[in-house]
């Protein structure tokens, strides 16, 4: 049983402390959004907890070799980038990279068609990646990103930038993906869908986790003032939670 | 889903159809020459070593300068693949950016200072470290993120001062033959090289190549950018410093050898590309064969155009690559509004 354990998890740029002290343990079944204003730390803090930049603390995919790491988490960054005009295929097939070492094995290919039908992109397989539109090319980094099949799933922002149905259906792929045994950690910016969505909610705020608990316990007037400086409608609908944000607020 | 190149499934009919090539164009390039043998006096010549000046043209003439084509030409082919996909940059080439130059000033500087004349592998050494300095500015200067602006930029400012610095060693040169010698040298050209020019550049190509034929995997998952690559398990510190080394050997060793001959890094991979599915890591052997069928193409062209003079190879790869370097900009700037 995989689970992410992040204990007093730091990172510091020159002298200032980009994160502080974050400790939580994320375990399997559990989609967990990672939710804070821009500069919060969420990236950074994806990031340390891969071991991809330098930090104190302890995390326990940074301390595995990083062979082993790849095969245990998936990483789907923020900067979408497809260097080369390769099929989309060949895209999502990288995701299988840590899986073989010279030639892909039958398993490694029905990992591809599955992420690829997953995505609904089996019908794009062929096409060149690099001549699709944004919103798509997000969809097929999310597709590598599944295919690698790792028991953990780091996403920074995944639906930026997406229609509103591939919003809610990539959203609902990461919540079966948790429902499946995985371990999901997905930034957004969205409190609508993390509140739809997610499990469970991180909120950061200056590099400090500053609440921890299911949307409804985070996503309280009191913190959303103070964090994200908003005042929002919230409700229980038969159709699951509704969040929309309203208007700035004044703190003083 | 059958049919195209893609990272499941590795074709191999370019591979075979460029060896095809080479070998055709490498006894094609044993069979062409000012001497005028018939094929079938070369070929007994070569094989048997009857008959006694055939013998000569044939083993001590032409051979090493076709060895030296293939050589050459697959080291430029594949430093120019392996940079590219390292940069992610379809406009990164060893002429282009620098590196031949500064190759260049290293083995101007081994032959003007005596050193080549009194240790042998002194030429390729001096030419490697030129080499390796201008590859680790680059990196410095020019990394991944810095773009193909900055990439451009710092290559002409290397090329501009390895330049400088070349013309004043020939300008300080106490003898005025030696520096025109020197300048023909650096056009660059596989005319009259012997089995000692073979022998001289061979170990350091083979270690260049070696170092970069299997970055591969590498340079693919790279596709997806840095982070996502080192995410996937790639170690990108040990890739980059390969790369590195790799480059500058196989490109030192070239042009220690042969001279500076540009654009052979960027037409081959340029070309290749869209046969490959566009896959950084299957073009690094193409890209090595089609270098060396590039080359000796090249080589025998320069034989065959003008035989009469001396026309340099270097001067021809040029005259072929900067149009396509023109419109590679042209596309990039299309792209870009």
């Amino acid at each position: 049983m995989t689970v992410l354990e992040l204990s007093d998890l730091s990172v510091r740029r020159q002298a200032r402390e980009v994160l502080s002290g974050i400790s939580v343990t994320l375990r399997p079944g559990e989609c967990v959004g990672l939710v804070g204003p821009n500069g919060a730390g969420k990236t950074t803090l994806m990031r340390a907890a891969l071991g991809l930049l330098p930090h104190e603390g302890r995390s326990s995919l940074a301390i595995l070799p990083q062979h082993t790491r790849a095969r245990t988490a998936a990483w789907l960054p923020q900067m979408r980038e497809i260097a080369w005009p390769v099929s989309v295929e060949t895209v999502v097939g990288l995701g299988r990279t840590p899986h073989f070492r010279t030639r892909p094995a039958a398993q490694d290919r029905a990992a591809v068609a599955d992420a690829l039908a997953r995505m609904g992109l089996a019908a794009y397989a062929e096409r060149t990646a690099l001549r699709l539109s944004g919103g798509e090319q997000a969809r097929v980094l999310i597709a590598r990103a599944l295919a690698q099949e790792a028991p953990v799933l780091l996403a920074d922002e995944p639906i930026a930038g997406l229609d509103p149905a591939h919003q809610l259906s990539t959203m609902r792929i990461f919540a079966d993906l948790a429902g499946e045994g995985r371990v999901v950690l997905v930034s957004l910016h969205d409190l609508g869908l993390a509140a739809r969505f997610c499990t469970r909610l991180l909120l950061l705020s200056g590099g400090r986790l500053v609440a921890d608990g299911p949307p409804g316990a985070v996503l309280t007037p009191q913190n959303l003032a103070h964090v994200f400086g908003v005042r929002a409608f919230m409700a229980e609908t038969p159709d699951g939670p509704v969040f929309q944000p309203l208007e700035v607020v004044e703190i003083d | 889903m059958a049919g195209k190149p893609s990272l499941l499934r590795s074709g191999s009919a370019v591979p075979l159809a460029l060896g095809g090539g080479v070998a055709f164009l490498f006894v094609a390039s044993l069979l062409v020459g000012p001497a005028g043998l018939r094929v079938d006096q070369s070929l007994t010549a070569l094989i048997s070593g009857q008959g006694d000046a055939a013998v000569l043209v044939m083993r001590e003439i032409r051979l090493p300068r076709a060895i030296l084509a293939v050589l050459v030409g697959a080291s430029l082919g594949l430093s120019g693949a392996a940079l590219q996909g390292y940069l992610r940059n379809p406009l990164a080439e060893p002429g282009l950016i620098g590196v031949s130059a500064s190759a260049a000033l290293g083995a101007v500087l081994a032959l003007q200072t005596g050193l080549a004349a009194s240790f042998v592998l002194a030429l390729p050494l001096m030419a490697l470290a030129g080499a390796l300095g201008a590859v680790l500015l680059l990196v410095l200067l020019a990394g991944p993120r810095g773009g193909a602006f900055t990439l451009i930029l710092a290559g002409i400012a290397l090329s501009a001062l390895a330049g400088a610095l070349t013309s004043l060693v020939l300008n300080l040169s106490p003898n005025p033959y030696a520096a025109s010698e020197i300048v023909f040298w650096m056009m660059g050209s596989l005319a009259d090289r012997s089995f000692t020019h073979v022998w001289l550049a061979l170990p350091l190509t083979l270690l260049g190549w070696s170092l970069l034929l299997p970055l591969g995997r590498g340079l693919e998952a790279l596709t997806l950018g840095e982070d996502a690559a080192e995410a996937l398990g790639v170690r990108l510190t040990r890739l980059r410093l390969r790369m590195v080394l790799g480059v500058s050997a196989c490109v030192g060793a070239g042009v220690a050898v042969a001279g500076a001959i540009g654009f052979v890094g960027l037409i081959v991979p340029h070309v290749l590309r869209p046969l490959v599915g566009a896959r950084p890591g299957r073009l690094l052997g193409v890209s090595a064969l089609g270098g060396a069928a590039l080359l000796l193409a090249a080589d025998l062209a320069v034989r065959l155009i003008v035989p009469e003079r001396d026309l340099k190879l270097g001067v021809l790869t040029a005259l072929l690559g900067a149009p396509l370097f023109l419109h590679l900009i042209f596309r990039t700037r299309v792209r870009a509004e």
